[in-house]
C-alpha cells in the first residue's frame, strides 16, 4: 500500500530520533510528576474533595505535559531545516500530517501509561473493574489533543511567541476534549454505569473523527511555504 | 465605492441605530418580572447574533482565501474577525450588567455562558496568530485554517457544556414551551437587530477600507524605497 509506506518511515524517523536522545519524553514524564506534587498541596490529602477532583488533576497533567511534547516535537523538526527536507519529500502531506499526530499519540500515550499508575498509587484510585473503557477514554483524549495539537504547533511554531502561542490556540478549541475526557474519567472512577459514561465517550469519538479530518485536510496550508 | 456613498452608509446605520434606542427605551413594554434592566436584552442578544454572524464571515472568507488565495478574502476575514471580537466582547459586557441584579451574580459558568468566554478567547488567539506571524503571508493563512477551525468548534463546544451544566434560560424564539416574547418586544428586537446587523456592515466596510489604504500606503513605501535616488 503506497500510503501506509510513508506513513511509516516518517513515523520511525520520528521514534528513532526520540529514542536517541530522548529529551521530549523525559522532559513530558518528569514535568508531569511534578505537577502531581504540587496538586497533591491544594487539596487535604485523602478528602473526599480531593477524590472528586482526581480527574480533573489526572486530565491537567496529561493536557500540560502534551501542551509541552507537541512544541518540543515541532521545534526539533525545525532545527536543520528538517521540516524542509520533509516537505521535499515526494509524500502527500496529509500523509505527513498523519505520521507526525501518530508520533505524538505515541509519546502522550506513554506519559500517560506511566503517570496514571503512580497517580493510582499517590492518590488510591479506584477502577471498578473498568480497565477497557478507562484505556479507550485515555486513547480517545491523547489522539484528540495529539490531531489538534500538531496542526497548532506547525502554526505556532512560525509566531514569534512560539511556545506561548500554542497553548493559546490548542485550549480554548480542545474545550470539548477536556471536558469530555474529564467527565468520563470522573464517570469510570467513581463507578458510575455505563450509561452515563457512553454519551461522553461518544462524544470524544465524534470530536476525534471531526477534528482529524478537517486538520488533516488543513495540513498543507499550513507547512507550504 | 466614492466618498458620499461612505457617508450614505453612516447616516443610515446612524437613524436605524437612533430609531432602535427609541423603540428600546420609548415603544417596549417594560418586562413585568425583570423591570428596566430586561431592556439591555435588545442590545445583549443582538451583538450575539453578529457576532456569529461576523465568525462566520471569518471562516467562509478563510475558505475562499484559502482556495483562491486572493488576499481581499483575507482581509474580509480579517476585519470580520475584528468586529466580532468587539461584539462578543460587548456580549460578554452587558450579559453580567443584566444578571446580577436578575440572576443575582455576575456570573455563572453555564453552556451559553461559557461559549461565549470561549468563542471570546478563540477569535482573540486569531487576531493574535495574525498579528505574531513571522511571514505575515504565512500568518494569512494561519488564521484562515485557526479561523475555520475555531468556527467549526462553537457547535461542539456549546453542545459538551450544554450537557455539563445549564442555567441560561433557553432561546425565547423558537424556544418550545413557555417561551415567546411580546409583539411589541419582538418588533423592537428585529429593529435593534436590524440596526445592529448595518453597524456592522458599515464598521466592515470601513474597515476594510482602511486596512485597503494602510497596505497600498505600505506597498508605496517599499515602492520608493526600491527606486535608485536620482
Amino acid at each position: 500500500m503506497n500510503f501506509i509506506q510513508p506513513i511509516r518511515s516518517i513515523l520511525l524517523k520520528d521514534l528513532l530520533l526520540e529514542w536517541r536522545n530522548k529529551d521530549i519524553l523525559v522532559s513530558m514524564l518528569v514535568f508531569s510528576l511534578t505537577v502531581v506534587v504540587i496538586f497533591n498541596f491544594v487539596f487535604e490529602p485523602g478528602s473526599a474533595e480531593m477524590q472528586a477532583t482526581v480527574p480533573g488533576i489526572l486530565w491537567v497533567v496529561f493536557i500540560f505535559a502534551s501542551q509541552l511534547g507537541l512544541s518540543r516535537s515541532y521545534a526539533r523538526e525545525q532545527e536543520n531545516g528538517l521540516m524542509h527536507g520533509l516537505l521535499l519529500c515526494p509524500v502527500d502531506r496529509s500523509l505527513i500530517f498523519t505520521a507526525k499526530a501518530l508520533g505524538n499519540l505515541l509519546f502522550i500515550l506513554l506519559v500517560e501509561v506511566v503517570t496514571l499508575p503512580v497517580m493510582t498509587v499517590l492518590f488510591d484510585l479506584q477502577f471498578h473493574h473498568q480497565w477497557p473503557r478507562l484505556l479507550l477514554v485515555l486513547g480517545l483524549g491523547a489522539w484528540g489533543f495529539a490531531t489538534v495539537g500538531t496542526l497548532f504547533s506547525a502554526i505556532a511554531a512560525n509566531t514569534r511567541s512560539r511556545e506561548v502561542m500554542l497553548p493559546i490556540l490548542l485550549f480554548p478549541v480542545s474545550v470539548p476534549i477536556i471536558l469530555a475526557s474529564i467527565k468520563s474519567t470522573s464517570y469510570l472512577l467513581s463507578g458510575r454505569n455505563v450509561q452515563d459514561i457512553d454519551p461522553w465517550v461518544r462524544l470524544l469519538i465524534a470530536f476525534d473523527v471531526i477534528y482529524f479530518v478537517v486538520c488533516y485536510l488543513l495540513y498543507e496550508y499550513v507547512v507550504e511555504e | 465605492m466614492n466618498r458620499y456613498r461612505y457617508h450614505l452608509l453612516v447616516a443610515l446605520c446612524f437613524l436605524l441605530l437612533e430609531t432602535a434606542l427609541y423603540l428600546v427605551f420609548m415603544y417596549a413594554p417594560t418586562e413585568s418580572t425583570m423591570g428596566q434592566v430586561q431592556r439591555i436584552f435588545y442590545f445583549h442578544v443582538a451583538s450575539a447574533w453578529i457576532s456569529f454572524l461576523a465568525f462566520f464571515v471569518v471562516c467562509a472568507a478563510g475558505i475562499v482565501f484559502l482556495k483562491t488565495g486572493s488576499s481581499e478574502w483575507d482581509r474580509l476575514a480579517a476585519c470580520s474577525a475584528e468586529l466580532g471580537v468587539l461584539f462578543i466582547s460587548m456580549v460578554l459586557l452587558t450579559g453580567p450588567l443584566w444578571a446580577k441584579p436578575v440572576w443575582n451574580t455576575w456570573w455563572s459558568w453555564d453552556a451559553r455562558l461559557t461559549t461565549s468566554l470561549v468563542l471570546w478567547l478563540i477569535y482573540v488567539a486569531y487576531l493574535m496568530v495574525r498579528r505574531y506571524s513571522v511571514d505575515p503571508e504565512r500568518g494569512a493563512r494561519f488564521a484562515a485554517v485557526f479561523g475555520i477551525i475555531g468556527f467549526l468548534d462553537v457547535p461542539i463546544v456549546y453542545l459538551s457544556i450544554r450537557w455539563w451544566r445549564t442555567l441560561h434560560p433557553s432561546a425565547v424564539i423558537a424556544g418550545g414551551e413557555g417561551s415567546g416574547l411580546a409583539p411589541a418586544m419582538w418588533t423592537t428586537l428585529m429593529a435593534a437587530l436590524l440596526a445592529f446587523t448595518m453597524l456592522y456592515i458599515t464598521l466592515l466596510v470601513l474597515n476594510y477600507r482602511i486596512i485597503s489604504l494602510a497596505d497600498r500606503a505600505q506597498s508605496a513605501k517599499q515602492a520608493s524605497l526600491r527606486r535608485p535616488l536620482a
